[in-house]
């Protein structure tokens, strides 16, 4: 108990230092560039201690539960030999946390809004709704897609600079046959997929897999389930406006 | 009063976005692996933490952070705020005179990109991995100045208007080459930092930049030239994290060179 405290304590200095940039930023912006008084002051003291609060049990949280249950899984995985529970978990790990994304539902509407703009689809709630889930699916199996091609690649042994290059090679190529219109929303879905939790699990399932299979470096083997995430959503959001447009 | 039901609603919206993950994680224990789950309790309490924790962050951050941030954006796109500032004197602005969009963009995404969770999960755990060997702050303080230097150049794109590809092409191609030269080590860290950059935090703040910037400047649609502005932060902390593993191996040749001359100081431990 006291131990916890003691390294709760800890986190909430690591998170006080992690916010200072951003109140410094606001300020002298806020004092020198704009000029304007800013209303609601209480308000943002309190937001404020609520954002240190929130970060601090996150960080916390983060150490406790989510770190040694997708290292705890890798290596059960790793060890019971199954490839294919390990390629099931990957799977549904990478499309089930993407289709709830938050962060993704919004860029998905926005999408919506610049298909009609571009005169690609009707300008009903129908098409705008059908197209926005159309697109979050396919993200969220690109996401799946990509994690089962990071697992391979560290079961496998496979250069990771090779096929991530390989790989922006290919989005490069798509571009050209691209619609304008979806280029911006194809680039910008590859940011937008990696959350907060699913980040922490994924980073997780890759070092323990790395760490628990002979001849891997956790450190050059483990990592590279993110950019294979970030990569595939740009590609498969690309190739769906193109084949929309196509039809 | 009206806080703590925010608070209240924020925490269960934070519970309906991560209790089907950890429903997913116990179930694929439980079915697949058998067997009890070691520390059950202790991983229990830590997603408790994880749910309350992101569910205040967030609602903090919608009381403070991204209605300032939205708001500056705003007013630093704003036709008669850029008039006022301007460089060149006369005739439509020209590139220059956006030069606090351009300083705003860098400064916010430095910030944000520093505060970002997933960042930090990344960092202790390539720290833990590296054991020690790359530090927690040096790695982000790295993607937040690749994050920086990536937003800042995305704002000069809307701008300027050029097309985005051809930044993110030039872009890969330094990837290429800084792949070939940089540490082994570093390479799948960097790539995977391009896309932890982008997530609570920073998205919503850069976001409502480019709308506003795309608003603002004449002959661009916030349709079309509003996005982009997340790839940009995404490829640009690859570049700078790379840049840092180069750096770090630089640093330890000149190191070395000195302990030769003199063998007396006691050698550092100075890989990254």
């Amino acid at each position: 108990m006291k131990n916890s405290l003691i390294a709760l304590s800890r986190d909430a200095l690591g998170s006080l230092r992690d916010l200072t940039p951003i109140v410094l930023v606001i300020g002298v912006f806020q004092i020198w560039v704009i000029k304007q008084p800013v209303s609601g002051f209480v308000s943002l003291i309190f937001g404020a201690l609520l954002v240190l609060a929130g970060l601090t049990f996150f960080i916390f949280g983060l150490r406790l539960a989510l770190f040694p249950i997708g290292e705890n899984l890798a290596h059960s995985l790793a060890k019971k030999g199954s490839a294919f529970w390990l390629f099931a978990f990957a799977f549904v790990l990478g499309f089930g946390t993407t289709i709830a994304e938050p962060a993704l539902l919004a860029v998905a509407a926005e999408a919506a809004a610049v298909a009609v703009d571009a005169g690609a689809i009707a300008a009903t709630d129908e098409a705008k709704a059908n197209y926005a889930l159309g697109l979050r699916l396919v993200v969220a199996l690109s996401v799946g897609v990509a994690l089962l091609i990071g697992v391979s690649r560290i079961l496998a042994n496979w250069s990771l600079p090779v096929m991530i290059i390989g790989g922006y090679i290919l989005v490069v190529l798509a571009t050209t046959i691209a619609p304008s219109e979806i280029v911006g929303v194809a680039y910008d879905s590859g940011g937008v997929t990696t959350s907060t939790v699913t980040v922490p699990l994924v980073t997780a399932l890759g070092v323990g897999l790395a760490s628990s299979l002979k001849g891997r470096n956790a450190m050059t083997d483990g990592f590279g389930l993110i950019a294979f995430a970030s990569l595939t959503p740009i590609l498969f959001v690309l190739l769906y406006g193109t084949i929309l447009e196509w039809i | 009063m009206d806080l703590i039901l925010d608070a209240l609603k924020f925490v269960g919206n934070s519970a309906i976005d991560v209790l089907p993950i950890a429903v997913f994680l116990f179930a694929f224990q439980i079915l697949v692996i058998g067997g009890r789950m070691p520390n059950i309790r202790q991983i229990l309490v830590g997603f408790g933490f994880v749910i309350v924790g992101l569910g205040l962050f967030l609602e903090g951050l919608e009381h403070t952070l991204f209605p300032l941030g939205r708001l500056m954006a705003q007013q630093l796109t704003n036709p008669e705020f850029l008039e006022s500032t301007r460089l060149s004197v006369t005739g439509v602005l020209v590139w220059r005179d956006y030069y606090w969009v351009y300083l705003f963009a860098a400064a916010v995404a430095f910030s944000t990109t520093l505060a970002e969770p997933a960042l930090m999960a990344v960092s202790i755990k390539a720290n833990a991995v590296s054991g020690g060997a790359i530090g927690v702050w040096g790695l982000r303080v790295a993607v937040a100045i690749g994050a920086a230097v990536g937003v800042s150049l995305g704002c000069f794109r809307i701008i300027s208007g050029l097309p985005l590809q051809h930044f993110i092409a030039a872009g890969y191609l330094v990837v290429i080459a800084q792949t070939a030269l940089a540490p082994k080590i570093i390479v799948p860290l960097a790539y995977d930092s391009g896309g932890v950059t982008t997530s609570t935090v920073t998205v919503p703040l850069i976001t409502a930049l480019g709308l506003g910037l795309a608003e603002a400047v004449p002959g661009r649609s916030p349709l079309l030239d509003g996005f982009g502005l997340v790839a940009f932060a995404a490829l640009f902390p690859i570049i700078s994290v790379l840049a840092y593993g180069q750096l770090a191996v630089l640093r330890q040749k000149v190191d070395l060179s000195a302990i030769e001359t003199d063998d007396l100081e006691e050698e550092e431990d100075h890989a990254f």
